[in-house]
């Protein structure tokens, strides 16, 4: 955020300076053609982003009603999102769709950067094979997975859990395996990101940190432990939150692998919001339990800005 | 992890100075490492082909199948001794799976230029003009990285339903995807970072020789950031590609949507083959995108590390 703001030290100075005429050089005036060419910026964020988180507040407060006038409901909408029977599953579901999602998706893509950025000659090849899935498009990749996961022994997971004697799970269609289903193809997915960012943060690492650990007789493992992954805190913490704020939001995949079941087991809280404003048309409650995701979100926002600023001064 | 380091290039004559990593010389000329990194090698190789490859070439194989080779296993290509190459001109003609392509394709193209006029002229003018309430703009933009895109998913789809203050509807117009688009904080955040690695003199001198905020814009800024617009240009391309939510709710006639809305609904119409074949033509352009400027691409992955680094 700061960094924006850092430059201006000529303007600061000039700023600075109290008589005006003492000024040596004219100040750089480029007003109403500065507000021109930043009014397309200005037009697009009002409208399509600023605007909308606005009315997000004002609506949740609010029935909506969108051919007359909204009355105003106080609480009313959170109470009433709040106390929806539908909403301790729909929060669970999502709190474990993340907590999945971290506990499948952190440590391979870790694990893969540090084996790639010791390869001399093939890592690009590694890594491109590792960002391919990334490339797939979701629903081609969810409708694909969907016929992967087909639960009888023909299935194609089946079949080839079959070769080594498992036998045929039921993946999408039981509540228990169900959501484990949709994040091991989440993390297929987007695996390939992380672990590009991690072998970008590894060769950044200074070589000389590993030279001396290594001359203080530190072997290859203790050298990841006690050099890489120390040096890696920032970025793996960033990317903690950041797939935290990511998996906190997800809606494309439960809703196109399960439309939310097994017996609710895949509804996550996005679904429920998609559900409030556009199978029951109530925009007061969705955008009332928006507001509240947001908070939460927000706080993780907040820490993730907290810990970049940090690391990036670093 | 400095972005600064983009604008860069590294000198070209020495062939990788190789700055050390983990693993150093000693270690591996020691016969145990070498053998276990050899393994190793082997072992993660074959497992990012089949998890990287494996399911492309599967839905390639698949796209030219018989409907009966694929139920009879999902393994057993073509045990009919029959190669299909007809379903993908079905699910191109039928499936209307050009069409759809064709309005990824446009909904793609326009995003790519709102997001960057958009972008590039707020990262000019908060980090070039600085006017006075340059820092008001940035703040504000800024401000919506913080606020997770969730909070104003209704609010957005009623604005683009109904426009305050203008009066008219985007819905089912390519504006309702194109210029929501345009407003992604994070693509001025590194068009600002890179912006800011131009030496200022630069601008001066163009000052002094008396070229306006357009010019400067046109001749300086536009042609010397032009590996980080493409950059966002590819970034803005493959995540317009992969939208379907946003476009499923604003774009309601199946003739205006994108192939990521209208594959599902085809899912529930057609016979296997033709499905798989309208997967696979979907697969590809992404794909083929991704091969050629996979230098890009992975320079983009690595540098969102490092702008949020």
């Amino acid at each position: 955020m700061t960094d924006l703001d850092e430059r201006p030290r000529t303007a600061a100075r000039t700023a600075a300076t109290p008589a005006r005429p003492a000024r040596r050089r004219r100040p750089w005036r480029p007003g109403l053609t500065a507000l021109l060419i930043a009014a397309p910026a200005i037009l697009v964020y009002a409208y399509f982003s600023w605007g909308p988180i606005l009315s997000s507040l004002v609506m949740s407060v609010q029935r909506v009603v969108l051919t007359g006038q909204s009355d105003f409901v106080g609480w009313d909408n959170f109470a009433y999102v709040l106390s929806d029977p539908g909403l301790p599953q729909a929060t669970a579901n999502t709190v474990l769709y993340t907590v999945l999602a971290i506990v499948f998706g952190f440590p391979v893509p870790l694990a893969l950067a540090v084996f790639i950025s010791e390869m001399r000659s093939r890592a690009w090849y590694f890594s491109a094979l590792a960002y391919l899935p990334v490339m797939v498009p979701p629903v081609v990749a969810i409708l694909l997975w969907k016929f992967f996961y087909a639960p009888d022994a023909d299935g194609l997971f089946n079949t080839v859990l079959g070769w080594v004697g498992i036998g045929p799970l039921p993946w999408l269609n039981s509540p228990a395996s169900a959501m484990p289903s949709i994040v091991l193809e989440t993390t297929w997915a987007g695996a390939g990101t992380a672990v590009i960012i991690y072998i970008a943060a590894l060769t950044s690492i200074p070589g000389e940190l590993y030279e001396a650990a290594e001359l203080d007789g530190a072997g290859i493992w203790r050298r990841v432990w006690h050099v890489a992954l120390p040096q890696m805190r920032g970025i793996i913490g960033t990317m903690l939150l950041l797939q935290i704020i990511g998996t906190m939001q997800v809606f494309t995949e439960p809703f196109l692998f399960t439309g939310g079941g097994p017996q609710g087991a895949t509804k996550t809280l996005l679904m429920t919001i998609y559900d409030y404003a556009f199978t029951r048309v109530d925009y007061g409650a969705a955008t009332a339990l928006s507001v509240l995701l947001a908070l939460v979100l927000g706080l993780f926002s907040l820490a993730y800005f907290r810990l970049t600023r940090s690391w990036s001064r670093s | 992890m400095s972005l600064l380091s983009l604008g860069r290039r590294r000198p070209a004559a020495a062939p990788e100075p190789l700055t050390r990593t983990n693993i150093s010389d000693a270690d591996r000329s020691r016969p145990s490492v070498r053998i276990s990194l050899t393994v190793g090698h082997v072992l993660v190789l074959a497992a990012l082909i089949i998890a990287g490859l494996g399911p492309i070439v599967w839905l390639a194989l698949a796209a030219v199948s018989p409907t009966q080779d694929l139920i009879r296993g999902p393994f057993s290509f073509f045990s009919s001794g029959v190669v299909q190459w007809e379903n993908l001109g079905i699910a191109w003609e039928r499936g209307r799976i050009g069409h759809y392509l064709t309005n990824t394709a446009i909904l793609a193209a326009g995003s790519v230029v709102t997001t960057l006029l958009v972008s590039t002229t707020a990262a000019f003018v908060i980090t070039v003009l600085r006017p006075r309430w340059g820092k008001l703009l940035s703040g504000a933009i800024l401000a919506t990285l913080f606020i997770p895109g969730i909070v104003s998913l209704v609010p957005l789809y009623l604005t683009v339903r109904e426009l305050p203050v203008l009066g008219f509807s985007l819905i089912d117009t390519w504006w309702a995807v194109w210029l929501p688009a345009g407003a992604t904080a994070f693509n001025v955040l590194i068009i600002s970072r890179f912006l800011e690695a131009i030496p200022a003199d630069l601008y001066e001198a163009a000052r002094i020789d008396g070229a306006g905020p357009l010019r400067i814009l046109w001749s300086i800024v536009l042609p010397l950031a032009r590996p980080i617009l493409g950059v966002v240009g590819l970034l803005t391309v493959v995540a317009s590609w992969k939208d379907y939510l946003w476009p499923l709710l604003v774009l309601p006639t199946p003739d205006n949507q994108p192939v990521s809305v209208a594959l599902p609904r085809l899912a529930d119409q057609t016979e296997l083959s033709v499905q798989m074949a309208a997967l696979f033509l979907s697969l590809i352009i992404p794909v083929a995108l991704f091969l050629i400027f996979q230098r890009q691409f992975l320079r983009g992955a690595s540098m969102a590390g490092g702008v949020k680094g």
